[in-house]
């Protein structure tokens, strides 16, 4: 026997509305990474003791900056996520947790977005 | 598949006296994490959250490197420096073998995910990521840098 209401059947979110996304991003961007993370490995040996000209060279390559790009927003993507999970299984002190999860957010993003700037900035010319 | 009297659930006579103020006998209990047997799969549940905080954290170094090569040739040498001195290859070593670890398990992740992998193939899939992610981290630095 069943106590969901009609409404919340159909709209199949559970009580607390949101969940899967999360789980669901987790694992998506867990895929992406397998293959993005092999590419960078092998892109970063390629680069070992590389000089800026080098750098220049390597990332005026489209495919190659824009998979490393990829990878980037891929892995903040799931680190934030994942980071979110671990703060919510140690922290219980509101104040500290809201704290850290902003920071989270914060590290991650800055990631992206320097990491991406960067990487188009040396695309296009250093 | 599993029922409740069965791994990892414990019966209440296995915990002596521990939850007298529960009255239904016969019920499932989960056990505290300190009675438990340690076994290779818990170390990897936790060696797959540190590798997880790991990676998270060497971001920066990343962050850094590729900041540097669009920054100027001062700056970019001083990166390349760092990571050509001892330490900083410690580092890279240290996140190569994090990433691969971290990887292989998430490839068990999946496989769970799917449904599969619960019986004892769990230790041989735990195993097979510690020593894959030590190969994978061999062949790289030994023959690839
Ligand atoms: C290389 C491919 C990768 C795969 C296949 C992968 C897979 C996964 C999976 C499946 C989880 C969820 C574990 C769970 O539900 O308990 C996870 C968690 C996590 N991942 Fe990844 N990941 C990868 C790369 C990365 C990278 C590059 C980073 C950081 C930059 C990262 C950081 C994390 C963190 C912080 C967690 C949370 C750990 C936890 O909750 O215990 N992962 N990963
Ligand atoms: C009624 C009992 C329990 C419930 C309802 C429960 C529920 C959960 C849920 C929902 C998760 C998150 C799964 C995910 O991240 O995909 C989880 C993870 C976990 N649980 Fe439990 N759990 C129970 C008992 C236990 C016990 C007894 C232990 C250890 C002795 C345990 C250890 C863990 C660990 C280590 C994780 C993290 C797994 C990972 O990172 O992959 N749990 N549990």
């Amino acid at each position: 026997m069943s106590f969901r209401t009609p409404l919340s059947r159909v709209t199949g979110l559970g009580s607390a509305k949101s969940g899967t996304e999360h789980f669901w991003n987790q694992r998506m961007t867990a895929l992406a990474n397998v293959p993005l993370m092999l590419f960078s490995v092998w892109l970063v040996i390629t680069l070992v003791g590389a000089d800026r000209a080098q750098m220049v060279a390597t990332f005026a390559n489209p495919f190659i900056t824009g998979f490393a790009i990829l990878t980037i927003l891929s892995a903040a993507i799931h680190m934030r996520l994942g980071l979110q999970v671990v703060i919510e299984d140690y922290v219980h002190t509101e104040s500290t947790k809201w704290l850290l999860l902003m920071l989270n957010s914060f590290f991650a993003f800055g990631v992206a977005i320097i990491a991406t700037v960067s990487l188009l900035k040396l695309s296009f010319g250093g | 598949m599993a029922t409740l009297d069965q791994w990892p659930f414990a019966r209440r006579g296995q915990i002596e006296g521990a939850f007298d103020a529960m009255a239904e006998p016969n019920r499932p209990l989960s056990p505290h994490i300190l009675i438990y047997k340690q076994e290779i799969t818990m170390v990897m549940s936790i060696v797959h959250r540190i590798t997880g905080v790991g990676l998270y954290t060497g971001t920066a170094f990343l962050v850094w490197w590729l900041a540097a090569a669009a920054i100027s040739d001062g700056a970019f040498a001083v990166a390349q420096g760092f990571f050509g001195h001892w330490f900083g290859k410690l580092i890279l070593i240290g996140y190569t073998w994090a990433l691969f670890h971290h990887l292989l398990g998430g490839l068990r992740h999946f496989v769970w995910d799917l449904g599969k992998g619960y019986g004892p193939e769990r230790y041989t899939m735990a195993w097979a990521t510690i020593g894959g992610s030590v190969v994978l981290t061999g062949i790289v630095w030994l023959f690839l840098i």
